[in-house]
């Protein structure tokens, strides 16, 4: 059984939360207690009605406010897949906490509602969505039973969003008409949309192949530490310890050791202290090279028979910036957090920031404020090895940190 | 072959790069441990993360007095076994240092002065990290918290000021007397955690296996019957074959009956289970809708 990671765009309105709320309760994965607490919360709320929204809810400033603010995680299985399900809030003031859930997503559910059909805030979802490179997107047009289960307008709003999805170079997409509240094609298929013969929610995010995703060509490996036992009996024991980015490593392998360009052969590999002949993606491993190198924490090891990263000083990025106190101007320096390295940085110049919405390319910027996307160029101190985020998402991103307040205030994906 | 790597590797993988960075950001980081299933989970997957070598982080274990006896027994025999160094302060001593006021009265729990000792064992020590075993999946306001979590001086987390955390991209830069509280399970659920213990074979105190034990029947809660929890007239006093399902302060954590004497049995249990861990075990939560948001601004785990 494997993992999907998923986030949730829409905003209260667009009955995100339900939607998750529907998923759980279909699936029996809301436990007695919490469908008690619900039921209780929801009796001194509304009407009496059961609100499967206030599952996702979570901080006492959020149930007070009725939304949701911070990125929530819940954790949900059936007997096929273990799904992690991110729930992001979808307003425009948000958008630092969609990037912040979209960055670690295989997958993009996009509300809409039946009845506004694409709207503002889906091209926003949308946009960003694509940008972080979350490889597949089901759009859930919702409130069918609203419109009257109409086929007709919802294949009106598909067409709409096919033409956006496409714009947005979008690989992987899937539409269905559900209904949140009434759990049509979210678990269970629709009795009340015969017409429509494609999958449900759940099958969708079942089904989905994230093993396509991952990169198995091109090695990269960030050293996090290394690992020295210094014992009497392992006294000349050296192992590389870090968490494979993409590609595989076999033992026998050739590697070259970004930045300083040494090469070296693989000796052996281990997880968890035991030997292994190759490894991948995703796997947290420790190296050991034939012979002696220099290499510390923040190099990264390649398969040297492999397509190399660009190693450089001049990244040219789509910034998300993400602090409401100080805002992000030319000349500007940051510590620069790249796989397992940091280096300073300063802004070179700042392009042209674009607008979520209209999608607009906006020049003459002189300042980034809190939300704002814009393309950046930084020169690092130290040259950074990456790869286009668009190819590969793991060495592609990047992260900005205030040199005074240490707090992390832009999101990089370098072009 | 990467069919193979199902989702507790995922898991697995994910936890031993969290470990990995803390190693690799901090000076003198420590593993919050108390002797219970998660902290347990987190010293296996440490030693993964650092096998040959021995765990480079320091044990602190809090204790309030009211832990139960197996559960200090396992954590000496740990510590022996895997050689690691064991750090424990009393909360006991800090309720004297500081003249603390124990609460009072039915229900009564050292749990929340706990902080106070944690706090002043991270000044003592001056750990710019501590490693705990906390799961989002475990309550609301533990689901809205990073898995780096910036502590400020006062060791107080600000649920409206976290940095944000994207991709794996953790960053752990802090000031000084500052601290981040690192959850490297943040993403596993209790039966993961129970189906890891089973793969892995990891041994566990006995108190988490169905036994027969004398417990305080309280509003349909079993505690154990024991010189720091006093029964009142409404109590009964009950032999129950239970198990554990969490292990914190015997004040404020109930058992279960059960008949599952086996780790395939607790896990077929917990597999079918209706009711959430917290919901049936921990009486500290019950309090208010907000009891562990409030308990982590304060700066516990």
């Amino acid at each position: 059984m494997d993992l999907l990671r998923f986030i949730t765009a829409g905003s209260v309105d667009d009955g995100k939360s339900t939607l998750i709320g529907r998923l759980l309760f279909d699936t029996k994965n809301i436990l007695a207690d919490q469908m008690e607490a619900i039921e209780k919360a929801s009796k001194s709320r509304n009407d009496g009605e059961i609100d499967l929204a206030l599952l996702t809810d979570g901080l006492r400033s959020e149930r007070e406010q009725g939304i949701t603010i911070d990125v929530a995680y819940k954790y949900f299985q059936t007997p096929n897949r273990k799904f992690i399900s991110i729930d992001a809030p979808g307003h425009i003031q948000y958008t630092r906490n969609m990037v912040t859930g979209a960055s670690n997503a295989d997958l993009a559910i996009i509300l809409v509602d039946a009845r506004q059909g694409v709207v503002e805030q889906t091209r926003r979802h949308s946009l960003i969505a694509a940008m972080l490179g979350i490889p597949h997107v089901v759009v859930a047009i919702n409130k069918m039973d609203l419109v009257g289960y109409s086929e007709d307008r919802f294949l009106e709003i598909a067409a709409d969003y096919n033409s956006l999805a496409q714009k947005l170079k979008i690989k992987d997409l899937s539409i269905i008409p559900v209904s949140a509240l009434n759990g049509d094609n979210v678990v269970d298929k629709s009795a009340h949309m015969p017409w429509y013969n494609g999958d449900t929610m759940l099958t969708v995010l079942e089904q989905v192949n994230v093993l396509k995703d991952l990169n198995l060509n091109d090695g990269r490996f960030s050293v996090q530490y290394v690992i020295r036992p210094q014992t009497a009996e392992l006294h000349d024991y050296r192992g590389y310890a870090g968490r494979i980015q993409s590609g595989t490593f076999r033992r026998g392998d050739r590697i070259m050791v970004l930045p300083s360009e040494q090469t070296s052969t693989i000796e052996k590999i281990e997880i968890g202290g035991n030997e292994v002949d190759e490894a991948f993606a995703g796997q947290s491993i420790t190296i050991s090279l034939t012979n002696d190198i220099d290499i510390s924490r923040g190099d990264m090891l390649i398969t040297a028979d492999y397509q190399h990263p660009v190693v450089s000083q001049d990244l040219e990025t789509l910034i998300c910036w993400m602090d409401d106190r100080k805002e992000l101007k030319v000349g500007g320096k940051f510590t620069l957090q790249h796989g397992t390295t940091r280096t300073r940085c300063s802004v070179r110049s700042i392009d042209y920031r674009i607008d979520i919405n209209s999608y607009e390319q906006l020049e003459g910027i002189e300042s980034l404020k809190l939300n704002d996307v814009a393309r950046v160029v930084l020169r690092t101190a130290q040259p950074i090895a990456y790869d286009p985020y668009l190819q590969n998402r793991t060495n592609g991103a990047a992260i900005l940190i205030d040199e005074t307040s240490n707090v992390t205030v832009g999101a990089c994906m370098i072009e | 072959m990467t069919n193979t790597f199902d989702y507790l590797d995922q898991l697995e993988a994910e936890a031993i790069y969290i470990m990995r960075e803390v190693a690799g950001q901090f000076e003198r980081p420590a593993l919050l441990f108390s002797g219970g299933k998660d902290s347990i989970t987190l010293v296996r997957l440490a030693q993964k993360a650092f096998a040959p070598a021995k765990i480079p982080f320091t044990l602190v274990h809090v204790d309030t007095g009211h832990n139960f006896p197996e559960a200090i027994q396992y954590r000496d025999e740990l510590v022996e076994k895997i050689g690691a160094k064991l750090v424990v302060r009393y909360v006991e001593d800090t309720i004297k240092a500081k003249g603390l006021q124990e609460p009072t009265g039915k229900n009564a729990s050292r749990n929340w002065l706990q902080t106070y000792t944690l706090l002043d064992t991270i000044e003592e020590f001056e750990f710019d990290a501590c490693i705990g075993g906390a799961r989002r999946d475990e309550e609301k306001a533990r689901a809205k918290e990073r898995i780096f979590s910036f502590r400020d001086e006062f060791g107080q987390w600000d649920p409206k000021r976290q940095r944000p955390e994207l991709w794996n991209l953790f960053n752990g830069r802090i000031h000084k007397g500052e601290n981040v509280r690192v959850f490297p399970i943040s993403n596993w659920t209790e039966l993961d955690v129970w189906s890891y213990i089973k793969r892995e074979n990891i041994d566990l105190p006995s108190i988490y296996f169905a036994h027969e034990r004398e417990c305080i029947l309280r509003d349909g809660r079993l505690l154990n019957h024991t010189p720091v929890i006093q029964p009142d007239e409404n109590d009964q006093i009950v032999t129950r074959r239970v198990r554990f399902r969490t292990v914190g302060d015997m004040t404020c954590t109930a058992a279960v009956e059960s008949d599952a004497a086996t780790l395939d049995e607790v896990v077929a249990e917990i597999t079918i289970s209706r009711i959430s861990e917290r919901g049936e075990t921990r009486i500290d939560d019950q309090q208010t809708e907000a009891a562990m948001e409030d308990r982590k601004k304060g700066g516990y785990f």
